[in-house]
């Protein structure tokens, strides 16, 4: 794919927009006091890092090398600069690319595919920009650094998928990374059972959130109907669509609630994003999330 | 007439309503079509089953707006027509309808016509059969099918004549004994043989009689009476007060036919006469055509008015100047005094009246008339006029017909006349002798007081006899006579004012004059001068009063013409021989309208034109609103109206949006000086237009106190020219010529000091005048307009020093063919003046082919459209034109006032300073 296409640049500034509205992750970590924290987490211990943590009297052991001859001079002790232990984090993302996510009840709603794009796209920046190592799940593009990553990850998510619903891509996990995955969850609920399964295998933890289009939730339907999926495998015909309601949503929050239950299982967080909301909001809750589940 | 009863065009149609209910349980059946949805969620809903067994059906409501839809379709189709219940039909016998179908059936003819079809209409479900007749073309008529002769009313057609018993009485006998009834469609009138055809018919069956009650209106040829043309009318009922509009009508001055004077004609109750008298001036009573009765059709009530109405124009000529101070001397006294009333009389020289072709040339006293005059007034002669000579002492004493007979004189003259009775000579003054009957006066009263004291003597010709039409009482004549082509020379052998005789005093006088046709020409014929003339019919009426060209119909003897026995051989209308034009009217001058009055014993009814109506385009304009109402409950109901809704209201808005979109241009609009174009129907030449003259506007907005608007489109055929003082004309050689109407006011705009820039735009191919397609155009264009001698713009005409001193006038081209109105010839150019003084006025016109407009277009931001020429040259052209432009325009605003600038030293000289 060109690097200049008009998708390519449509999908990346839109995530950079979003990923413009909200400080860098390494400025809110210095304040500590931020909600949004990413990237070069301080451990709040001492360890390897560039940022002060603190001074302690040479112990011995230390070698003369580590002994801070600045602040030594001060006083009669002899101190030890300490710095803050600081690690890198590796982020996989999951973005389902099937049919079922390029679905948009009204011409001015975005399909649910680009939002989950450009919510995914935005987080990979940040963590990128501050730091943390970002790849896709699957072996198609394993966790990298840099501002270059960015565009591989555009790339990668430009690539869409024709089968009707999605299921997430758990393979080749790294051990106590952290996961992202953004689907409509409406497919077999088997996959997302034996992904998060993996996940919680290899001490994955992560965020998992669904993205619905309002005509999902609401289901606004009346009269004769034949509901078709979008690549048409699927097909149901009713005579009085509006009947049908009551029982949608209550297998819709049936759907909602399993979910709920297998990310408490593994340990990760679940979330329900309606595409009519903004994306600002979903964008704040998967930094907490993620922060949360540091 | 009770009520109305409700038919059918096509009752069979009607069988299909039978198929609504078999339709009601179809659609009741079919529930609607299913929305295809993509749904992603469609997984979510695999394996629910539809509560409701029973499948969505179509709403009872939407059901019912169907089958009203379908029903009214159908009722459409089937042609429901209402109408009135008809006359009771008790016999079935056949029936005979007759019409009078003369004029004074004209107008109710069209109530007659809508009542024919009704009854056949009767008639034809009554299965009775029918023959017409109509009196006045009366044919045997075929007793056939009702049905068949519905297609034939329409040939029916009033007659400008009335019924005769000798063409109706055969066709009626050819009937007798065949036993029919009788619908009798009557105009009201009573005229001959009325009765015995009544009695006839009554014979056959029973007789109805059908009238409109309104009493039938005629009008009177007019009369002159003192110069008030007086038109009386009747009626045939003297009912109540009736007030009626007379109207006037001739032509105007574009020839076309108009009310030139419309005045009230009131009845009073119980008055069958009535008599306006409508008094207007010379001018429009020449042009006078024909009166009429406003809101009547029937030949009755259209007079035309044929020559008598217009007066004669009679030139008056003297052999010597008028004594001061003695008016009753002069030779033209009596004369005008007999012809000023009734005549137009112009004076002035032989030469200069001629071309205004006067009806009569008067000579008093002339003895010789220059050989040029001569040859001109023999063709006049030649051509229908009458020149009417005086004897004098002049004509005595000269040499003019003396040995050979002077081809503008009756008769060979003696020397020097004679003179009896006076003091110095034997007998009494002579007496007139009676008129023979060959005379033109014959019948007149010769008062016994008349004295010839002098005359002039006619030598003895064997033509002698024929040409004297009075004489005195000793033989000699008075008066005589030659024709000359359609023309006549008349010679009273006495002068034309009371010195040799006392016959200009009298009223015998005046008498005279009027039977020699020099006062005015007489209508009515006596039978003699209509002997062995053909009239040719000139324009014909028709039974409603209505107008045609005669002049396909062949010529009638004269002897028709006098009888008035109009009927296929004889149309009232306007009859030609020679110079005269008689019109021969339905109403003679005094013929009134009887009323018949029917016996008891026959019934007479109203005309009731109470018309069928046909309702199925009722009932199918509710079937397609029906289905319009469907399609949006359709709509409604399968949840699709919504998404469909703005298109619908769109499309709903687009309908109901007036088509008729043209604003109303205020013509009045023009507070300011706006220039004007003229539209010539090829766009880019009219933006071309468009855009110069808004750039001409720019410029003298910004340097000159001229603040134009926004330049205007004239369409040279509906507009009003007098708002704008400048019109641009840019020709292309494929716009349309102007009608006549637009040309009139072309020209009304040119006088009244409007002027016009021709532009043929194409100085850099072809010069002025030489033969490119647009000067050929503009030759066309401008052959109807009132345009003065032209000359090449001189260099010290006034538009070259308006507002900036010019030599050149260039637009896009330069080329000094630009022409003007021409200087007058006694111009002269004054010392120490820069220019001569020419025109006191703005010529009407410029005329050149500089594409003027391209160099003055500008867009909306001032700059130039189009290039001219190149460079700083180009540049420098440019600015020159638009100087030409500004100095036009003041040329147009200022008038002379710049030419008039010249004489402010002279005035301030004159005023002492």
């Amino acid at each position: 794919m060109n690097k200049s296409s008009p998708t390519f640049t449509h999908l990346r500034t839109q995530a950079e927009a979003q990923a413009a509205r909200l400080p860098t992750l390494l400025a809110q970590a210095e304040q500590l006091a931020g909600t949004i924290l990413l990237g070069e987490h301080g451990r709040r211990r001492a360890g390897m890092g560039d940022d002060f943590w603190q001074y302690r009297p040479v112990q011995p052991g230390d070698s003369a090398r580590m002994v801070d001859w600045r602040r030594s001079a001060k006083s009669d002790a002899q101190f030890v600069r300490e710095r803050e232990w600081q690690v890198a984090q590796s982020v996989m993302l999951w973005i389902d690319s099937a049919a079922s996510m390029r679905f948009s009840s009204a011409n001015d709603l975005p399909h649910k595919a680009e939002r989950a794009k450009v919510l995914g796209l935005a987080i990979g920046i940040l963590l990128l920009r501050s730091g943390e190592r970002v790849g896709l799940t699957g072996t198609t593009l394993p966790p990298r650094r840099g501002t270059e990553q960015i565009e591989r990850l555009t790339m990668a998510l430009l690539q869409d998928n024709d089968t009707d619903y999605g299921v997430p891509e758990a393979r080749a996990m790294l051990p106590h990374a952290r996961a992202v995955f953004l689907s409509d969850f409406l497919g077999d609920i088997e996959g997302v059972r034996v992904a998060l399964e993996k996940a919680a295998d290899r001490g994955v933890r992560g965020v998992l959130m669904q993205v619905l289009d309002p005509a999902e939730e609401t289901f606004p339907f009346q009269g004769r109907t034949v509901f078709q999926s979008i690549a048409g495998s699927l097909n149901h015909e009713t005579r009085k669509a509006s009947e049908l309601k009551d029982r949608y949503l209550a297998r819709l929050a049936d759907r909602k609630d399993e979910l709920t239950k297998l990310c408490k299982a593994a340990g990760w967080q679940y979330h329900c994003h309606v595409t009519d909301r903004s994306a600002q909001q979903a964008m704040l809750w998967l930094y907490r999330a993620l922060d949360g589940g540091r | 007439m009770a009520g109305l009863t409700l038919a059918f065009a096509n009752p069979l149609l009607l069988a299909a309503l039978v198929g609504l209910p078999l339709l009601w349980l179809l659609l009741r059946a079919i529930p609607p079509a299913p929305l295809k949805r993509r749904f992603p969620g469609v997984i979510l809903l695999l394996g629910l089953q539809d509560e409701d067994a029973v499948s969505d059906r179509t709403p009872l409501w939407l059901l019912v707006l169907r089958m009203l839809a379908l029903a009214a379709l159908i009722v459409g189709c089937a042609g429901p027509l209402l109408k009135p219940k008809g006359a009771d039909q008790a016999s079935d016998a056949p029936v005979l309808i007759v019409l009078d179908g003369g004029w004074a059936s004209g107008d109710s003819w069209a109530a007659h016509q809508q009542m024919l079809t009704g009854m056949l209409e009767e008639f034809t479900l009554a299965a009775r059969p029918v023959a017409m007749i109509q009196l006045t073309t009366p044919e045997v008529p075929l007793f056939q099918p009702a049905g068949a002769w519905q297609s034939k009313i329409v040939g029916f057609a009033p007659q400008p004549w009335q019924p005769s018993p000798e063409t109706f009485a055969p066709v009626i006998g050819a009937l007798k004994g065949r036993g029919f009834d009788t619908y009798w469609l009557s105009d009201g009138l009573r005229w001959e043989g009325r009765e015995d055809l009544l009695a006839a018919l009554e014979r056959e069956g029973t007789v109805q009689v059908f009238e409109t009650g309104r009493g039938v209106v005629g009008v009177h040829a007019p009369n002159l009476k003192d110069g008030t043309i007086v038109v009386s009318a009747t009626r045939s009922r003297a009912t109540a007060t009736q007030q009626e509009t007379l109207e006037a009508h001739g032509r105007d001055l574009a020839g076309q036919d108009q009310v030139l004077a419309a005045v009230p004609l009131t009845f009073q109750a119980g008055d069958l006469t009535a008599e306006v008298g409508l008094n207007l001036p010379a001018e429009l009573r020449a042009r006078l055509t024909r009166f009429e009765l406003a809101g009547h059709r029937s030949a009755a009530t259209t007079v035309l008015s044929g020559d008598s109405l217009r007066r004669r124009e009679v030139a008056l000529i003297a052999g010597r100047a008028d004594r001061e101070g003695l008016e009753l001397l002069s030779p033209l006294h009596y004369l005008r005094q007999a012809l000023a009333p009734n005549a137009d009389v112009i004076e002035g020289a032989l030469i200069d009246m001629l071309p205004a072709n006067p009806d009569v040339i008067v000579l008093a006293d002339v003895a010789t008339i220059a050989v040029a005059e001569e040859a001109a007034l023999l063709d006049w002669l030649e051509g229908g006029g009458t020149l009417l000579r005086f004897a004098g002492p002049r004509l005595a004493a000269s040499e003019v017909s003396r040995r050979t007979e002077h081809p503008l004189m009756p008769v060979r003259l003696r020397t020097g006349g004679r003179s009896v009775g006076g003091a110095m000579s034997w007998g009494e003054p002579k007496t007139l002798a009676p008129f023979p009957e060959t005379s033109p006066f014959f019948g007149l009263p010769i008062p016994a007081d008349i004295q010839v004291r002098s005359q002039v003597v006619a030598q003895p010709d064997p033509t002698l006899a024929d040409r004297v039409i009075a004489e005195l009482s000793d033989g000699t004549p008075l008066v005589s006579r030659k024709t000359v082509g359609q023309g006549q020379v008349v010679l009273f052998h006495v002068t034309a004012n009371a010195e040799w005789s006392s016959l200009p005093l009298s009223g015998l006088f005046v008498q005279m004059l009027e039977r020699l046709a020099v006062l005015r020409s007489v209508d009515e014929f006596t039978p003699e001068q209509l002997d062995d003339t053909i009239w040719q019919p000139l324009r014909v009426m028709d039974g409603q009063g209505r107008l045609q060209d005669g002049q396909a119909l062949s010529g009638i003897a004269g002897e028709i013409l006098t009888n008035r026995q109009f009927g296929q051989d004889l149309l009232p209308g306007l009859y030609q021989s020679m110079d005269r034009v008689v019109a021969l009217n339905v109403m003679t001058s005094d013929q009134a309208l009887p009323e018949m009055f029917w016996p008891s014993r026959i019934t007479v009814r109203g005309v009731d034109v109470s018309v069928t109506r046909d309702l199925s385009g009722v009932f199918l304009s509710l079937a397609l609103v029906l289905v319009i109402v469907d399609i949006v409950a359709s709509l409604a109901v399968s949840g699709r109206l919504h998404r469909m809704g703005a298109t619908a209201v769109m499309v709903i808005a687009a309908f109901m949006t007036p088509q008729d979109g043209r604003a109303q241009q205020d013509p009045s609009g023009s507070g300011e000086v706006s220039l004007a174009y003229v539209v010539t129907g090829d766009r880019n030449l009219d933006t071309l237009s468009n855009d110069g003259l808004r750039g001409l506007s720019e410029t003298l907005f910004f340097r000159t106190s001229v603040e134009p608007e926004s330049p205007v489109a004239v369409d040279l055929e509906m507009d009003e020219l007098a708002f704008y003082p400048f019109i641009y004309w840019p020709i292309s050689s494929t716009q349309p010529i102007p009608s006549k109407e637009a040309y009139a006011r072309l020209n009304t705009y040119l006088r009244s000091g409007g002027m016009i820039l021709f532009d043929t735009r194409d100085a850099d191919v072809a010069r002025f005048g030489s033969t490119s397609p647009n000067g050929r155009k503009l030759q066309r264009l401008a052959a109807p307009l009132d345009i003065p001698p032209l000359e090449v713009l001189p260099d010290d005409h006034v538009l070259t020093r308006t507002f900036y001193l010019l030599r050149d006038f260039p637009g896009r081209y330069n080329s000094h063919d630009v022409w003007v109105e021409a200087a007058p010839p006694d111009a002269e150019k004054i010392e120490g003046i820069p220019f001569r003084n020419l025109n006191d006025g703005v010529t009407p016109v410029v005329i050149g082919g500089n594409d003027w407009a391209a160099a003055w277009a500008t867009d909306g931001r001032g700059n130039p459209l189009y290039p001219v020429g190149r460079g700083y040259a180009g540049e420098h052209q440019r600015e020159l034109a638009n100087r030409f432009g500004v100095n036009l325009v003041m040329h147009v605003l200022t008038g002379n006032y710049k030419s008039d600038q010249v004489h402010v030293p002279a005035l301030l000289d004159r005023l002492g300073q």
